[in-house]
């Protein structure tokens, strides 16, 4: 199986400042890859990284086979963006719009839809992610926290995209709401067969969703792989991030959840 | 990717109307230039009646838009006779779900209502006591301030004179010395005709001393760090600065308001003087280049020609004119919600209604000192 997004010898420095070095990462087709590591490892970079917002020092990012960085085709660039999807920390709702034409706008811009698809399809998206018809025509600044992180994974689904970045997808939920956005991601990914690249500080989240982890420390991804091959690695890093009170709470949580089912 | 397969759509017409789909339907396929035209030209051409049979079981892949298609075109409902592979019923059938999801009309204003033609009125009243507020507010803090002039916020005045006057210095520069070129070439032609080539000097002197300096300082200035303060104030605004200056403890009027209209009523007269001299640089060279004026016989001239209260009314406009637009551009930075289209717009409104309270003030000052100044 080909990899969805191949990283290859990745380096990122912000001035004097050697973030990644020589970093090297595969996504495989239909998975959750979760991306964890310390404040400053350079999580968010890399996920920009692999979306083009920001090109590395060095190395090659290929998204569905393709040279992100190389490829001067602007064309053949915005097709690739429409096979992606991306929810942002804070939603990045245009807040000038409302919700309802957030979420039509990327259909909207290949401007050959017809307007009664894409209303229907918009609503048929609100719906999916669990927003009622009457919040379609509030705007951004109306919304609560998690209905902003609803719409916004709304939009990145307009286009029925193969692969959806996450960037704190929980942070700022309280655990009622994270956990019922959890499993909308969840049933999401099992309808839509979507591969999801996540970046996530919540160890409930992580380990409600992931089929693998990458742990990013020492400038590298030190560890990849099934969560409790990585949980068992022996680095300093992960024996903290695990290891804590937090860690093994939310790991035997887990393994308790995984027995029962 | 131009050799991939399009959605297709054949319409077979045996003893019943059969109509079978292949190919790929979804967005990406069919957002494809004249695929959506063409295919909504078959589907009008399938009869409207139920004994069409639906062959859906060719197609490679189906995603919520390519079914949302489909099910338009069988009005909301499951065609009687449908095949479909087993693999595409999941999506079918979430549309089923959702298919009476409907968009609630948007409230829809009245024409004429009382509502629109006072919103406008109740705006302005809004934003007049907004003001008298905050020049109420200016003045407790400058009480304060004259209190104990060791605890005011120093370093944000000299801060802000730094960067509303210093850095002002070329623009206005540039801009006083053109107009002073033009102004001059202008006068001197019509002064020719009458023979009054010497009496260049009162016009400029006059024109930019009392005038024109003020003026085009302040234009510059309102839409330079007018607009500047008020996007400050706005974006501090939406990522919530403003809040929390107030939960630290640090009021907006004492440590944001006055430090920038103490600065601006520094740097304006400042800028005034500044601005007198480059345009009267600019209105001497001209002189002598068009009716060869001695600059040496302009400035010996110009004391005589233009009384000393011209200068003084030209600094005490700078003072009022930079506290104007200072508070004009902290009244609507203040206003600024937090989203983008009302930071455009707080900017935009604040800029063109500094300069517009400074010609007013400038005609102000016109009545109030109309004998004041001249022989």
């Amino acid at each position: 199986m080909t990899p969805v997004i191949e990283i290859r010898d990745l380096w990122t420095q912000f001035g004097e400042v050697v973030v990644h070095r020589g970093l090297n990462l595969e996504v495989v087709p239909g998975e959750i890859l979760s991306l964890v590591g310390g404040s400053g490892s350079g999580k968010t970079v890399l996920l920009r990284q692999a979306l083009g917002l920001q090109r590395p020092a060095r190395g090659s990012v290929r998204v569905f086979g393709e040279d992100i960085n190389g490829s001067r085709d602007a064309r053949r660039l915005q097709e690739l963006r429409r096979r992606q999807g991306m929810l942002f920390q804070h939603g990045a709702l245009f807040s000038a719009l409302t919700v309802f034409d957030n979420v039509a706008l990327p259909m909207r811009e290949l401007r050959t839809l017809p307007e009664e698809l894409i209303r229907d399809a918009t609503l048929l998206k609100l719906d999916m992610v669990g927003l009622q018809p009457e919040d379609a025509l509030k705007m951004p600044a109306d919304l609560s926290g998690g209905m902003i992180k609803r719409a916004a994974l709304a939009r990145a689904l307009a286009l029925e995209p193969e692969l959806l970045f996450l960037d704190e997808p929980t942070a700022g939920l309280d655990p009622s709401r994270s956990d019922s956005f959890v499993e909308l991601i969840r049933s999401l990914h099992r309808s839509l067969q979507l591969t999801v690249v996540m970046v996530t500080h919540d160890l409930d989240t992580l380990f409600a969703l992931s089929t693998r982890i990458a742990v990013l420390a020492d400038k590298q991804v030190i560890a990849c792989g099934a969560p409790e091959e990585v949980v068992a690695v022996r680095h300093p890093f992960i024996e903290q991030f695990f290891g804590g009170e937090r860690g093994r709470l939310a790991l035997g949580g887990w393994r308790s959840r995984r027995e029962r089912q | 990717m131009p050799d991939q397969p399009l959605p297709q759509l054949t319409i077979r017409r045996t003893d019943r109307c059969q109509v079978a789909a292949s190919g790929p339907w979804q967005v990406q396929a069919l957002a494809r230039q004249g695929v959506i035209g063409a295919l909504r030209t078959t589907l009008a051409a399938v009869p409207a009646d139920t004994a069409v049979e639906w062959d859906l079981s060719g197609i490679d892949a189906l995603d919520h838009i390519g079914a949302q298609m489909f099910w338009n075109a069988w009005g909301k409902t499951r065609p009687q006779a449908l095949t479909l592979a087993p693999q595409h019923r999941a999506v079918f059938e979430r549309l089923e779900q959702a298919s009476a999801l409907a968009l609630p009309a948007p409230p829809r204003p009245a024409r004429f209502s009382m509502d629109r033609l006072g919103r406008p009125l109740l705006a302005l009243t809004d934003h007049l006591l907004g003001f008298v507020g905050l020049i109420g507010q200016l003045v407790l803090d400058l009480g304060r301030f004259a209190a104990r002039p060791a605890r005011g916020p120093w370093k944000e005045i000299s801060a802000n004179v730094y960067r509303t006057g210093y850095q002002a210095l070329g623009i206005t520069a540039l801009v006083g010395f053109l107009i002073g070129i033009v102004l001059s070439y202008l006068s001197a032609q019509q002064l020719h005709t009458f023979g009054g080539d010497i009496y260049i000097v009162n016009i400029l002197g006059m024109a930019i001393i009392r005038e024109l300096g003020p003026l085009l300082a302040a234009i510059l200035v309102a839409g330079r760090s007018g607009s500047a303060v008020t996007a400050q104030l706005g974006v501090m605004r939406v990522t919530e600065e403003l809040d929390a200056m107030l939960v630290i403890g640090l009021p907006h009027g004492f440590r944001l308001i006055l430090p920038k209209v103490i600065a601006l009523a520094v740097a304006m007269p400042l800028l005034v003087i500044w601005t007198d001299a480059m345009a009267l640089a600019g209105g001497m060279a001209a002189a002598e280049f068009e009716l060869g004026l001695a600059p040496s016989y302009f400035l010996r001239k110009l004391p005589e020609a233009v009384p000393i209260a011209n200068y003084w009314i030209g600094l005490g406009k700078g003072v009022v004119f930079g506290a104007l637009i200072a508070l004009v551009a902290c009244h609507f930075g203040l206003r600024i919600k937090p989203d983008t289209e009302s930071l455009g717009q707080g900017t935009t409104l604040s800029v063109v209604t500094a300069i517009t309270i400074v010609i007013l003030a400038d005609a102000v000052f016109a009545i109030v000192f109309s004998g004041v100044g001249y022989y």
